[in-house]
């Protein structure tokens, strides 16, 4: 029986990014599961939960689990979103067991994509093309609560004419951080800005990444500065659906 | 000292158009960072050490009371004097009450974050006391009357030309431009304060309750210096400071100096215990410690006692971006950065402080850093939390989550939004793939074009597709 | 209320407790932790000096005890020095060569170079460990341009836990001061370039004796 994977639409992939999701899809069928997408899931919360609102995140986790408890894995591309899942809702259910209960036993299936794609499923290269060189921007989430840094490398490896050139700083936060790029946008600007030195240094002509936030808050800032680098969720890139001028779209002028 | 974190906003905007500043974070950044990350990639046990430190630093939080009743025995069995400060207020009037009493009108200082806390400068030149610091970034940052930037490089923020002003203006031309020649006139001009000094106040990394001893590590000197030839000697530490005993100092050494300044160790760590004893030809006459809580004790058995564990190294602050970015001054107290962010509002009040919790991406590389695993980015949360129970947060944003939260607790009604969203947004492209600006989103748009939807969810593609 | 109880008071509420009782303190008092230390290998006179020099401090290996004053002697010469020095009072009945003046401390102000003995040299960072006492001033310590340190060669522990036992047997257990020191005094501050000298000695020349102590 192939494994059952509920898939997490997440906001952003859901309302800027459909391609993102049918990636998602593809990438997963291919690795052998049988994937659905349950209609009655939302948000994970993380814009309440970051916004200090406990309460609100609860009754959207609850949501959450309810609408993903009966799948064998739940896989989301992205690991902000994933991270929540996996980290945080546990600990906010710290004083309520029987939650807490479903809570870990959902974070213990819960997977970001890419991830779950080689460390649950074991694949270790791709069917896909991509002409050109590309740079790889960790995002914080994925890099240091879920450890992914090799995974989407290793992939990313496999990628018939694909070239990754690697930023330096690749540590370092883009600056994206939620309603933080609209709160304090003048930081949040700036940390964009030392990014994307980084990532010029490295003459890409690509940026890739797992997480739609920082894809967003980059290419946004990169198309106002009319630059010609393309952005793709690294799943559009490893399942062959990187078409077209990218996330924003092409720059008059500019383009490979 | 005074608080000057509701002017977050407005010192973000300075510092970020500030050159000087960009440059000198630059160079700190990149010296701390690789400093650091040289020396623990070549290190299999840090990590190891980490637990300990961290596991350490919790047993004697558990166990406060007894350890702080035990240091202070073994001080006064070495002939020291233990006080304790439960505010700044105290903790100012014990020390000037020291002050007076022996008759002292030159003061020498080391480095101590505690007594910027407390306001101990303004307090002690108010009553007319000459005071001196020792430390040559703190001695910088005195001359130009500004509060540190950095708890471990004060005046990080200077350039060598802005030293080189100051110093002109203070000790009188020409004008140095090497930094070794800088340093060499501070080392002239602090010698014969030293051997002036009637007290000497320095800080303390550690208090050891199996000793009595205050323990101070520095790279420079200057506050061996100051509690060697003072004739009084006077630490001010914070109660969470003490450790069991002196193998737990080893400890915390081989982790202090690789976070904090990316060295393998500092140049000093010197152990005081009681004031100067029989027959010894040098050493203060008087040892003095200052306990001071000052907020610290209500932090006990809550969500925030993890603080408690910090041991100022700054590795927080250096690994943080908007740290990076801003500088310490931005955060208008004593401590910036993550550690900061989370100390201030529970020392100086959440009121005052709305912006600290919150300029942060909670991109956690402050917690991998920490090196006794204080989880900066939960406790920063959980202080917008608490900002959210007093009613602290922007009636707007409560509003907007309020809304928000009614719709996503309705997947049948977030499906519907989304789809509006999606095609109102793909209605105001024009073609391009982006918008440029945003009718209520000019925090967003003032510097990011917006990629835009491409006019329909993916939910409802996925219900297309399935629908035979 | 005196500051001191509120402050203890308050602690042991936030805890949830009273004042511990006679069985707890007593095993707090006992614990004595090993921590993990730090991998350092069986040569330690080797790591003690590159440990040392790494740190810009300076290292003159000598046969014997009476070899130190030809030390100093060169040391000065190499530097300019004049052949003066404070010289800590175990070390006073030394062959000193005549025209060397030298007093047992303390510093004084225009104190150009002094010499000392210690109690131990650590080699996992390359340290030395500098007791106060009746006959081993502080000030000869951080008050000198100069600081020269006798260090016998089997005084070279492994690592920092290793002095603590010898720190516990010395006569009045821990000294008024213990400095352990690792190279010259330096500085940061500035545009964080390093800098010799800020305060403290601007050389710490270690005289290593290979002969037992």
């Amino acid at each position: 029986m192939p494994p059952r994977v509920g898939l997490f639409a997440t906001c952003l992939m859901n309302l800027f990014r459909p391609n993102v999701g049918f990636a998602a899809v593809k990438l997963l069928e291919t690795a052998g599961c049988t994937v659905e997408v349950p209609l009655d899931q939302t948000c994970c919360g993380q814009p309440a939960y970051n916004s200090g609102d406990f309460e609100a995140t609860r009754a959207l986790a609850k949501q959450l689990i309810e609408a993903f408890e009966g799948f064998d894995y739940v896989v989301g591309p992205s690991g902000s979103c994933m991270a929540t899942i996996r980290k945080d809702y546990p600990r906010l259910f710290a004083d309520d067991p029987a939650w807490r209960a479903r809570a870990e036993a959902l974070a213990a299936k819960s997977f970001e994509l890419i991830s779950f794609l080689t460390d649950v499923r074991g694949v270790s290269s791709v069917d896909a093309s991509y002409a050109g060189t590309v740079s790889y921007l960790d995002s914080c989430s994925g890099l240091r609560e879920l450890g992914i840094k090799a995974q989407p490398r290793l992939l990313l490896g496999s990628v018939d004419g694909l070239a990754l050139a690697e930023m330096a700083d690749t540590e370092v936060c883009c600056g994206f951080g939620g309603s933080f790029c609209v709160k304090y946008p003048e930081i949040s600007g700036r940390l964009a800005d030392d990014k994307l030195a980084r990532l010029t240094e490295t003459g890409a002509g690509t940026l890739l990444g797992g997480d739609l936030g920082c894809l967003l808050h980059l290419a946004g800032r990169m198309k106002r500065c009319g630059s010609p680098v393309k952005v793709f969720h690294t799943a559009e890139v490893l399942a062959g659906l990187a078409e077209g001028s990218g996330i924003g779209g092409a720059v008059e002028g500019g383009g490979q | 000292m005074k608080v000057s974190s509701p002017q977050f906003k407005a010192k973000v905007v300075t510092a970020l158009a500030d050159p000087h500043l960009r440059d000198a974070l630059g160079q700190s950044r990149k010296g701390f960072v690789n400093g650091r990350g040289a020396l623990v990639a070549d290190l299999p046990e840090f990590e190891q050490l980490r637990d300990q430190a961290r596991d350490v630093k919790n047993h004697v939080l558990a166990n406060l009371d007894h350890y702080l009743e035990r240091f202070e025995a073994k001080v006064t069995a070495a002939g020291g004097q233990v006080h304790w400060a439960a505010d700044a207020e105290d903790a100012r009037q014990i020390i000037l009450g020291i002050c007076r009493r022996v008759g002292a009108k030159t003061i020498t200082k080391g480095k101590s974050m505690v007594s910027e806390e407390v306001g101990l400068n303004e307090a002690l030149e108010a009553e007319g006391y000459q005071v001196i610091e020792t430390d040559l970034g703190e001695y910088i940052i005195q001359l130009a009357d500004e509060p540190p930037s950095h708890i471990i490089a004060p005046a990080i923020h200077k350039t060598r030309a802005q030293v080189a002003e100051l110093f002109e203006a203070a000790h009188g031309g020409p004008r140095k431009t090497t930094v070794g020649e800088l340093v060499t006139e501070a080392r002239l001009v602090l010698r014969d304060k030293y051997f002036r000094a009637d007290v000497g106040i320095t800080g303390g990394n550690y208090l050891v309750a199996e000793t009595g001893s205050s323990v101070i590590v520095t790279n420079e000197g200057n506050g061996d210096l100051t509690q060697t030839l003072a004739r009084v000697h006077i630490v001010t530490s914070g109660i969470e400071r003490i450790v069991p005993s002196l193998e737990d100092v080893s400890l915390f050494q081989r982790l202090l100096a690789r976070s904090g300044t990316g060295q393998e160790t500092e140049t000093y760590t010197t152990f005081s215990t009681g004031p100067r004893r029989p027959g010894d030809p040098d050493g203060p006459e008087e040892y003095h410690v200052v306990l001071v809580d000052n907020g610290r004790s209500k932090m006990l058995g809550g969500k925030f006692q993890d603080m408690l564990r910090c041991i100022r190294c700054g590795a927080c602050m250096n690994h943080c971006p908007v740290y990076g970015a801003v500088g310490g001054h931005a955060y208008g107290w004593v401590y910036p950065g993550p550690m900061g962010s989370v100390l201030t509002p529970l020392f100086v009040g959440l009121d005052s402080t709305y912006d600290l919790p919150n300029a942060c991406t909670l991109n956690g590389r402050c917690q991998t850093v920490c090196p006794v695993r204080i989880p900066l980015p939960e406790l920063l949360r959980e202080l917008r939390h608490a900002q959210r129970q007093a009613g602290l947060r922007p009636a707007a944003e409560t509003r907007a989550l309020k809304a928000w939260r009614f719709v996503a607790e309705r997947p049948r009604l977030y499906r519907a939004a989304n789809r509006l969203a999606a095609r109102a947004l793909k209605a105001l492209d024009s073609g391009s793939g982006r918008l440029t600006s945003l009718p209520f989103g000019q925090a967003w748009s003032g510097l990011r074009d917006l990629p835009a939807p491409e006019g329909r969810t993916f939910l409802e593609l996925w219900q297309a597709r399935k629908r035979p | 209320m005196s500051s001191r109880s509120a402050i203890l008071d308050q602690i042991r509420r936030q805890l949830g407790r009273g004042p511990l009782p006679p069985e707890a303190v007593a095993a707090l008092d006992a614990r004595r932790p090993a921590h993990t230390r730090i991998a350092v290998g069986d040569d330690l006179v080797p790591r003690f000096i590159a440990r040392f020099e790494s740190r810009s401090g300076s290292v003159a290996r000598v046969a014997g005890l009476d070899e130190v004053p030809a030390a100093v002697a060169a040391y000065q010469a190499r530097h300019g020095l004049p052949p003066r020095a404070a010289v800590a009072r175990p070390l006073a009945g030394l062959p000193w060569p005549d025209g060397f003046s030298h007093h047992p401390g303390p510093a004084g102000q225009s104190e150009i170079l002094s010499v000392t003995p210690c109690l131990a040299g650590i080699a996992e960072v390359g340290s030395v460990v500098l007791p106060s006492g009746p006959d081993s001033p502080t000030s000869l310590n951080f008050v000198p341009d100069h600081h020269l340190v006798v260090l016998h060669s089997g005084q070279i522990v492994r690592h920092f836990e290793d002095v603590w036992p010898r720190v516990r047997a010395l006569p009045g257990g821990m000294p008024r001061a213990l400095n352990i020191v690792a190279g010259p005094s330096r500085t940061g501050d500035v545009e964080l370039t390093l800098q010799l000298g800020a305060h403290g000695p601007r050389s710490v020349h270690v005289i290593l004796v290979e002969a037992p102590m």
